[in-house]
């Protein structure tokens, strides 16, 4: 199965998804009416864009009905598809792939799935060659190290880690002399899972950050935000937070091969310029992929 | 303070009958308000065409305007619909108690398993958890840890299928008096069927007599397909809210709750170990409708206050005559209400940032009224006579420092400065929200 085709697969599960209601919908209108836009909002909305992103699309669209005279909800399809594109590649992830060596902190709440994107991730990275280590610095979270470590050998990549509740600054320090002794082109943090809104929490991350950004200056650095597709608007929150504090660079959209549709990042990529990069469909070790706006919005409208 | 309240709160305009325009207009806000919070798009489109109906048409109570009084008929809505408090266990007529835990990946079951444990044996049961997730790395070794913090046996089976594992476990529980039997299971999608199949195994084999759904207070739109799909198949008995301690509003209880039919029985409010609660309606009903708990707010200040005692507060506002034994009243009536930090926590507008500068204490309120009680009646009535030996011995006598009682006089004279801002500001017709003085 190709990477399309997985995806699409991953995001088609349910009958009742998002792209068939959509042509549900376009099939069954025979003007662009009120009505007919109403439905689309609600479709977005459905999707998790969010009440305002639904809103600023569906108004976008109206505008372009307009100015072009369109009658058919057929040619609407068109529009819809090159409004989302339009926003989610507003941003596109910048082609950093061959800056090295790099160090990617990867935050994000609870339950979200860090860790298991980290053990992807760090797969990825040994599949293109690479050396790459890990840096088990969640010390929270009971078995979180054990977790990264059971990763870490499915991947097959060295791990760096410390005692449960020690100081994950500490294990990021380590993590970063480790790889300059080594020569790692790559190192992986692994961070405990935060509520954005707990103060100490996010104060403990700006540390990690700072520790990354004395000791390792010449490493190419990203801040990776780990969002749950199934989480609705209080992602942008988490997003915003999260980039206040430890300046994210990147998106990686988990579990998408729910019937949930990520759509929030839509409303991310709108109101914070922070780009997808990544998505993770599956629970296979190779289930992580790129994220193209152009794939992700062709998946959501076909079906 | 409720005098400040309840003029916010208080705009005399609305009288009559709802129309249907104020009811339309009011419910364009809820609607926003509702799916910004997530509950889902179906819930809520059913949810306003219910209220609407019911709202127009009603009297509109004299403290309320119009707006304000559908607001407070789709609160009461929202806490009929989500039911009432019922954090309640079926438990089985012979022992032991099977209680199935259930959901995604990444909601929370270990650590709410390991909660439930905990919240049980404190009411003197003596539970036995069971490490049925097999698939996630670790996931085993994260329940043993959490078990050893709530002090609670986990039992697990290296190399078993869950449903053998979930059989055993009984049977051990049976030989060590265990009367309840916490299930962990694992995290999986709602349209994986075969995992669906497990947890259906799983319950035809030890009928479970509580299966509680743990739901993330932050899932968005597909709670309801979530929901449907794990109540379809496993027939759940309740809900477990999980992260509530995050700034998320939780639209998904309102979801869930509407396709389930099933009540929410505890929330998770923390990562500590003993931060289950009982679920509260009102609370998370507010919560979505991203009101703070005014509501609440508003009858604890209505409760707690003397009507009478305003009214002369009032008028000595008015008059000038305002003094620390005045001062030292309005302390009482504030601390009538509860902790400082959790009025704060239910005022709408004020959120976690904005509150990490002002650090609310109630011990500080304590300081204060220490120090005005060392006060002579006089030095309460004419803090100007307040001269430095009458300073240190106030100071002694409060158990605090000279500095403390200087800060308090000051902020004494500020709140008065303000106060004279805020009747004066009333007189040409503008309200103002006061300062306290901490």
């Amino acid at each position: 199965m190709g990477i399309f085709d997985k995806l699409k697969s991953g995001l088609a599960k349910t009958r009742d998804n998002f792209s068939s209601r959509v042509n549900g919908l376009i099939n069954s209108s025979k003007v662009i009416d009120e009505e007919f836009y109403d439905q689309l909002e609600e479709l977005l909305i459905l999707a998790d864009v969010g009440a305002k992103a639904a809103e600023s699309i569906i108004n976008d669209i109206r505008k372009q009905v307009k100015q072009q005279k369109l009658r058919a909800p057929e040619q609407v399809r068109a529009l819809l598809k090159d409004e989302l594109e339009r926003v989610l590649s507003k941003n596109a992830a910048s082609k950093d792939m061959d800056l090295y060596p790099r160090i990617i902190l990867v935050v994000g709440v609870n339950g979200v799935g860090k860790t298991t994107t980290i053990g992807k991730l760090a797969y990825k990275f040994k599949q293109d060659g690479r050396k790459v280590l890990l840096a088990a610095a969640d010390t929270f979270r009971a078995a979180a190290t054990e977790q990264l470590e059971i990763w870490s050998q499915r991947a097959g990549v060295d791990i760096v880690k410390h005692e449960e509740g020690s100081d994950p600054a500490a294990v990021v320090f380590d993590a970063i002399q480790s790889a300059k002794a080594k020569k790692a082109d790559v190192i992986i943090c692994d961070t405990a899972g935060r509520l954005h809104n707990k103060k100490n929490l996010m104060e403990e991350l700006k540390k990690v950050n700072r520790v990354v950004e004395r000791e390792y200056p010449e490493a190419y650095k990203e801040v990776l935000l780990v969002l749950d597709a199934t989480t609705g608007q209080n992602a942008i929150s988490q997003a915003r937070v999260f980039k206040e504090a430890v300046d994210i660079n990147s998106i990686a959209l988990t579990k998408l091969d729910g019937t949930a549709k990520g759509g929030v990042v839509i409303a991310i990529a709108d109101e914070l310029s922070v780009p997808v990069k990544y998505i993770g469909v599956g629970e296979g070790i190779d289930d992580l992929q790129d994220f193209e706006p152009k794939n992700f919005v062709s998946a959501l409208l076909q079906g | 303070m409720t005098e400040k309240l309840q003029s916010a709160f208080k705009k005399l305009t609305g009288k009559g009958k709802l129309s249907e325009s104020d009811v339309k207009e009011a419910m364009r806000d809820v609607r926003m308000a509702l799916l910004e919070a997530d509950v889902n798009y179906t819930v809520v489109k059913e949810f306003v065409n219910k209220v609407t109906e019911k709202a127009i048409g009603q009297g509109v109570l004299e403290s309320l305007t119009p707006g304000q009084q559908v607001i407070k008929i789709v609160n009461e809505q929202l806490i009929e619909l989500m039911g009432s408090s019922q954090s309640k266990i079926k438990w089985a007529s012979a022992p032991p108690t099977v209680i199935m835990m259930v959901g995604l990946q990444g909601s929370g079951k270990t650590t709410t398993s390991a909660k439930l444990a905990g919240y049980l044996a404190k009411q003197g049961k003596n539970p036995l958890l069971v490490a049925c997730d097999i698939y996630r790395p670790a996931a085993v070794k994260q329940l043993q840890i959490v078990g050893q913090k709530v002090n609670i046996p986990v039992f697990s089976l290296e190399g078993a299928s869950p449903v053998a594992i979930s059989q055993q476990a009984l049977e051990y529980a049976k030989k060590h008096s265990n009367d309840v039997v916490i299930l962990d299971t694992a995290g999986r999608l709602h349209i994986d069927d075969e995992m669906m199949q497990e947890l259906e195994n799983i319950k035809l084999s030890v009928h479970p007599d509580e299966i509680l759904l743990v739901v993330d207070a932050m899932t968005g739109q597909d709670a309801v397909n979530v929901a449907k799909n794990f109540n379809e198949r496993l027939a759940i008995d309740g809900v477990v809210l999980t992260k509530l301690d995050g700034d998320t509003r939780g639209g998904a209880a309102l979801s869930v709750k509407a396709v389930t039919g099933k009540p929410i029985k505890f929330v998770g409010m923390g990562e500590k170990l003993d931060d289950l609660e009982p679920f509260h309606p009102d609370r998370i009903a507010s919560r979505i409708l991203g009101m703070g708990d005014v509501l609440t707010l508003i009858e604890k200040a209505q409760a707690a206050v003397d009507e009478k005692k305003a009214m002369e507060l009032e008028n000595k506002l008015r008059n000038q005559q305002f003094t620390l034994e005045d001062f030292l009243d309005q302390l009482h009536e504030i601390k009538k209400m509860g902790p400082l930090s959790q009025i704060m926590d239910m005022l709408p507008g004020i959120n976690a940032k904005k509150m990490g500068k002002i650090q609310v204490d109630d011990k500080e309120l304590g300081r204060i009224e220490a120090i005005i009680n060392s006060m002579t009646k006089q030095e309460r009535r004419e803090p100007a006579i307040i001269n430095g030996s009458r300073r240190r011995r106030i100071a002694k006598g409060s158990g605090t420092t000279i500095q403390e009682v200087n800060r308090l006089l000051k902020q004494f004279e500020e709140t008065k400065r303000l106060m004279r801002q805020f009747t004066s500001m009333e007189k040409s017709g503008r309200r103002g929200m006061l300062k306290l003085p901490f």
